[in-house]
């Protein structure tokens, strides 16, 4: 019989420790078929946060090494910069980019230095018990905005995506979600994209990707999906923020 | 013999460059130095000092709280030392610039007009190597020859005419001082 | 080799380079500047160097980090409140065990302070400084060509234990020049082979470098593994030297630059027959705690002289474990006092102890 489906080669056999409906299993996977297909396993280097995908390393079966948290795009620089050929990325959530890490993303990406970063957005921290995060979104409840985030209290939201789309060091910076089997797909064609523009030398590439947390949202995982379309998106549109590839629109 | 020099002016006179340049003479001779410049915030708006200590044992401090020698380019410089030096202590001052004169009168005092000096230069300039030249007439510290050696060493990298000319500045201040 | 008249912030760049550190990460801060303008003239012209002025000094630590785990000699500097910054970073590296040199030309505090020689950071370097159970291994140099020497062998032991480094300067150490023998420079096909960096599992199993360890009882083990490693390096690593100590009825105990001026008070003493000698740790973690107590066998009357307010005092304390008395004297704030008037606070004490 042959087999159609399957475990990519460059995830261990660990089964994933994430909460039902949560977009991190789905995302490791994306990453690891792009890795098989990419044929990336020997030459990449993944720098895992703090944050709830910690425990990368137990799920890939790649070289990767731990970033104390938010300075994972430093740690990749380092990487970087001593092996030039190799493919480095960081694997970075909300809390971890978008908060104690901003400067270190935006001066990689001003930098342009030549690595991939993908950014799991889901608008808490979710290691820590459901927080506020950087990208909370107005009138969100979390257990640090019990009454809802306010613009007055809490601030604004920030969208770090669009930031770094204007840093002149960031060649392709795309927006997904993986909240459908549609989103998916598109967010597997722009990590490999992202990659691919990486081997060829562009420079900072990002991928931020809205993902649930049913867990900390307090909805069952359908209901979460809903949500990313439904309210998310309407904050953090979907789409090309930047693409200096030269690739045609929406081209992988 | 442990000898310390005060060399200071503003920045841009080459106060720094004499203390290397003598601290350099001094290493290829055999004795034990010590360089020490100004730095960070105290050079900003202008005075730059640098001390050099020259020594046959070895140097405990590179600071000189009473120096044997001061060589001062720029009138707020004669006020800031003129009273640190050693009694019996010797003051290079570039009469050009300084009008003041030490009030004490322990000291011996040599007048240098480096702005009249250098106009015997081809290109007008290298008055801290001709004041360089007459400070080691008067101290003795470094011979001529190794300071020629010295100046060939660290000019005639990029120009041999650069150094020919730190050459003639140095002659010409070392001949000044009878 | 001939001698090089050098500063000293460039001496460490220069003996980093020699030791085949390729890459370099850092942020601008007084009195250490040149070490960054250094490397960042030389090493773009040495083979396969790399140095980036990071957004921060918390980046360039992590820079540093990265640069490690991929199997790079790699090193960092800053100063005082940019080694505080650094904190975070270098706990790292010892829970990664990470292998790195990290210079700290120290200056006046706490907050900003000034940029005076000052040896205010003796706790920061050798207890720590960031969160966690770890140690790291201090030099205390006191010279050009100490820097030049310690810089250089911190690669070394850098390496052969993988552990961070750090060489503690101060402002006047970073700013003087000194006549230098720099040290020869090693080819990088012969520096140590790294089987543990990450480099892309190319034919061979994947593998990961992390300090996450939720389950306490492995934590604990890799927390007893470091210890073992801390208490090696307690054996065989402790470096100091001594001066005049055999006759001795009084020790002056000081590190770094304090230690030269010391030396030089105790020169002039000497001469008028007052029987002090000096002992210098050089290695300020593992610090020279059995060279005291050895010593505190024939001398009972120490002195302690630091440019802070009594830090490595604790350490010669514990050294002596009650045994002799100990005078302090210190000045903070970046003064720097003359062998003179140190050798008159020293012979004070000397003759009120009835010494002489």
């Amino acid at each position: 019989m042959k087999k159609v489906f399957g475990r990519p080669k460059s995830l261990k056999a660990t089964p994933f420790h994430y909460c039902p409906g949560c977009g991190h299993s789905i995302i490791h996977r994306l990453i690891g078929e792009v890795i098989d297909e990419m044929n990336l396993q020997e030459k990449i280097i993944g720098v895992p946060p703090a944050g709830c995908a910690v425990l990368a390393y137990n799920y890939f079966d790649i070289d990767m090494g731990e970033a104390s948290h938010g300075r994972a795009a430093a740690v990749a620089t380092g990487f970087k910069r001593v092996l030039p050929d190799r493919i480095v990325f960081t694997y970075q959530g909300d809390g971890d980019m978008a908060a104690i890490g901003t400067a270190e993303s935006i001066h990689a990406a001003a930098r342009g230095e030549n690595i991939t970063t993908i950014f799991v957005n889901n608008g808490v921290y979710g290691m820590t018990g459901g927080q506020m995060a950087p990208t909370t979104i107005l009138g969100q409840n979390t257990t640090t905005s019990p009454r809802g985030r306010k613009e007055k209290t809490e601030g604004f939201p920030i969208n770090l995506s669009e930031m770094l789309a204007i840093a002149r060091g960031s060649s392709y910076i795309e927006r997904t979600a993986v909240n459908t089997p549609a989103n998916i797909l598109k967010t597997k064609k722009a990590i490999a994209k992202a990659f691919r523009l990486q081997m060829q030398g562009y420079g900072f590439t990002l991928v931020e990707i809205l993902s649930a947390c049913p867990t900390n949202w307090k909805m069952d995982p359908v209901k979460s999906s809903k949500w990313i379309d439904e309210v998310m998106t309407s904050h953090f549109p979907l789409g090309v923020l930047k693409d200096n590839s030269g690739d045609k629109k929406d081209a992988h | 013999m442990l000898i310390k020099t005060i060399f200071s002016g503003f920045g841009g006179q080459g106060v720094i460059m004499m203390g290397y340049l003598l601290a350099t003479a001094g290493m290829i001779e055999g004795k034990n130095v010590t360089c020490l410049p100004s730095y960070g915030a105290e050079v900003r708006g202008g005075t730059a000092n640098c001390t050099v200590v020259v020594s046959s044992e070895e140097i405990a401090s590179p600071v000189a709280s009473e120096p044997e020698y001061a060589v001062l380019m720029n009138n707020p410089s004669l006020i800031r030392f003129q009273n640190q030096v050693q009694s019996g202590g010797t003051v290079f001052l570039n009469s050009s610039l300084i009008e003041d004169r030490p009030i004490r009168g322990d000291l011996v005092i040599y007048e240098v007009p480096l702005n009249d000096l250098i106009k015997q230069l081809s290109e007008n300039r290298g008055a801290n190597v001709v004041m360089l030249g007459a400070f080691i007439k008067k101290s003795g510290l470094v011979t001529p020859e190794t300071m020629i050696r010295v100046l060939k060493d660290t000019f005639s990298g990029k120009n041999p005419a650069v150094f020919k000319s730190n050459r003639s500045a140095l002659m010409l201040g070392y001949e000044y001082l009878k | 080799m001939p001698k090089v008249l050098m500063r000293g912030n460039h001496v460490v760049g220069e003996a980093a380079i020699r030791a085949g550190c390729r890459y370099y990460f850092g942020y601008p801060i007084t009195p250490q500047n040149e070490i960054p303008e250094y490397m960042s003239e030389k090493l773009p012209e040495a083979e396969g160097g790399v140095f980036i002025q990071a957004e921060s000094e918390i980046a360039s630590v992590h820079m540093v980090i990265g640069a490690s785990m991929a199997g790079g000699r790699v090193m960092t500097s800053s100063s005082g409140p940019g080694i505080s910054l650094k904190q975070e970073g270098i706990s790292f590296l010892c829970a990664l065990e990470l292998p790195a040199v990290i210079v700290n030309m120290s200056r006046g505090g706490p907050g900003l302070g000034n940029i005076a020689p000052s040896q205010s950071d003796y706790f920061q370097a050798t207890r720590g400084g960031g969160h966690g159970d770890y140690r790291t291994i201090v030099f205390g140099p006191n010279s050009c060509q100490e820097l030049a020497d310690l810089t250089y062998e911190g690669f070394n032991l850098a390496d052969k234990y993988r552990t961070p480094v750090l060489v503690l300067g101060d402002g006047m150490l970073g700013q003087m020049m000194e006549p230098v023998e720099l040290p020869q420079e090693i080819p990088l096909k012969k520096l140590p082979a790294k089987d543990w960096a990450l480099t892309g599992a190319k034919g061979r199993a994947s593998r990961f470098i992390r300090s996450l360890i939720l389950d306490p009882i492995k934590e604990e083990e890799h927390n007893w593994k470091l210890m073992r490693k801390y208490e090696k390096i307690t054996r065989e690593e402790v470096r100091w030297e001594t001066y005049f100590a055999d006759d001795a009825k009084m020790m002056v105990i000081a590190f770094g630059i304090a230690a030269r001026i010391a030396k030089g008070a105790i020169k002039r003493l000497r001469e008028e027959g007052v029987k002090v000698g000096l002992l210098r740790p050089i290695t300020l973690w593992p610090f020279p705690f059995k060279a005291i107590k050895e010593i505190s066998k024939k001398v009972k009357h120490f002195f302690v002289f630091e440019m802070n307010m009594g830090q490595m005092l604790e350490d010669v304390k514990l050294g002596l474990e009650g045994n002799g008395e100990v005078h302090f004297y210190g000045r903070p704030g970046g003064v720097i006092l003359t062998p003179l008037e140190i050798a008159r606070v020293i012979s004070s004490q000397y003759y009120q102890k009835r010494l002489g």
